[in-house]
């Protein structure tokens, strides 16, 4: 079967794109599938840090495109799963580099021999994004719960409408359930009402996510983090299994703080 | 060379180029466009383009394509004019300006409303999400909320048929008698005419309501009551 391409993108700067891509390529790669994750933030590099493979980069996707090396030699195969690609953007070329048709082709030599192909977008709604979402199949918007990062959200989800590449699917990272409760969030269901667009996943607040960024190990390697278990569960949906949401009430619960005492959780 | 330039006209503007096209078969057209460009690339290259598709009718495919090409030469097109309204619209949805400093013809621009009379209402059967901006001569009527971050400009009344949370402006050259209505009134401001107000509060059981301007000259909302 053909690879499925899904680029992440979000209008807003820093609501979690890259943190996304490098934790639901481990995910699905995790789970046997043949991954692919390019990054198109070119002139500002991100993903090859996060997974932990900047050290390993020799050429990037625009050597690729000016054909200064071949597609498979700028793939770099990640540490611990074998199956998983990163083609890296080029940190010292900008956004004009590459143009969506660069971006289509380059993608058509990818789908036959991998399961996904994941495109990580930079910010914004101008060329790099055009770039990011001219070949996907599907285009899964990130936000924040906050009013700015829902605004970006709703224009980037009209553009993707106009540029008939709908209907995008939904995912809410970096939600802090106590803040909900106390109405200082936007509730999922909040989010929901403005953007009326397919939820894929909702990942909760967890610091455990700046932390493996930093090690350059994504957290959905790490089988204790509630993040990690969202993004793996995400990996599972877009794979079309029936998930349920993570009940994000359940970390006050008394079992739950017992087993943490215990030093399970 | 010689037959396809005469299907396109290229003029220098302040600000770029306007590239203006005839109601030839659009196929046509865009490759006469993109010959011209490839014959004279050091001219195009890094030029801003102004597209003018004179009454051609576009949908999202053809408009994309052509900037996609456009753009792997250098060239940004950053404005679309088109004397039809889909067209008009695709090239919003895209994020297109539709005018350029130098307006086309008042006459061709009016005559179409003016011809249908003052009842003429624009029906949109979408919800209008952030950075949409719809601009009509007469009244609009939206089937579908309007976003924060999306506007609604129109000469006549406005009806959204779901949440207005963005900026409605009824009456825009001066109409004091224009109306706004809603289901759920939660804008982010509202203008008739020349009078403006601010957000209201966001309602936890929204009604329907209607702004008008009132005896004092100020924008008042009130419950809609059938009948």
């Amino acid at each position: 079967m053909p690879a499925q391409v899904l680029t992440i993108t979000s209008g807003k700067g820093g609501v979690g794109k890259t943190t996304a891509v490098a934790n639901l390529a481990v995910a699905l790669a995790s789970d046997g599938s043949k991954v692919v994750c390019i990054d198109g933030d070119i002139g500002l590099r991100n993903l090859d840090v996060i997974l932990g493979l900047e050290n390993r980069i020799v050429y990037d996707i625009v050597d690729v495109i000016e054909g200064r090396c071949r597609l498979r030699q700028a793939m770099i195969r990640d540490k611990h799963l074998p199956e998983l690609y990163l083609i890296p953007a080029a940190q010292t070329r900008d956004k004009n580099a590459v143009s969506p048709s660069d971006m289509n082709r380059l993608i058509k030599d990818l789908r036959p021999d991998y399961d996904f192909v994941l495109i990580d977008s930079p910010a914004g709604i101008e060329r790099g994004f055009r770039n990011a979402i001219a070949a996907a199949d599907r285009v899964l918007v990130i936000t924040n719960p906050e009013v700015s990062a829902v605004r970006d959200a709703d224009r980037v989800i009209g553009i993707l409408e106009a540029e008939e590449k709908g209907p995008a699917a939904l995912i809410i990272n970096r939600l802090n359930p106590t803040l909900v409760k106390n109405h200082d969030m936007l509730s999922a269901d909040d989010v929901l009402d403005l953007l009326a667009v397919e939820l894929i996943g909702i990942v909760p607040e967890d610091e455990n996510v700046i932390i493996s960024s930093n090690r350059g190990a994504p957290v959905a390697y790490d089988m204790k983090s509630r993040a990690g278990q969202a993004f793996r569960n995400i990996a599972r949906r877009l794979k079309g299994e029936q998930v349920p949401f993570l009940d994000l009430d359940h970390k006050g619960s008394v079992w739950d703080r017992i087993q943490r005492l215990a030093g399970r959780k | 060379m010689n037959e396809s330039n005469s299907l396109i006209q290229i003029k220098g503007l302040r600000d770029g180029l306007l590239v203006s096209l005839d109601d030839a078969p659009w196929e046509d057209q865009r490759a006469a466009l993109i010959a011209q460009v490839d014959a004279q690339p050091a001219f195009f290259q890094g030029a801003r383009l102004a597209l003018d598709v004179a009454s051609q009718v576009l949908h999202v495919k053809e408009l994309v394509d052509l900037r996609d090409q456009l753009s792997e030469r250098g060239i940004f097109l950053w404005a679309l004019i088109s004397e039809s309204p889909t067209t008009e619209s695709t090239a919003q949805l895209l994020g297109l300006a539709t005018r350029i400093s130098k307006p086309r013809p008042e006459e061709s621009r009016k005559f179409s409303v003016e011809d249908l009379g003052e009842e003429t209402a624009l029906f949109l059967n979408r919800t209008l999400r952030s950075g949409t901006r719809i601009e009509f001569a007469g009244h609009v009527v939206v089937f579908g909320d309007v976003n924060p971050g999306a506007e609604v400009v129109a000469e006549g009344s406005v009806i959204i048929w779901g949440h207005l949370r963005g900026m409605v402006h009824a009456g825009s050259k001066g109409d004091r008698k224009a109306i706004i209505g809603a289901l759920d009134l939660s804008p982010t401001q509202l203008r008739i005419a020349e009078e403006v107000a601010a957000a209201s509060k966001p309602q936890e059981n929204p009604k329907p309501e209607v702004v008008r301007i009132n005896k004092d000259g100020k924008l008042q909302a009130e419950i809609w009551q059938p009948g």
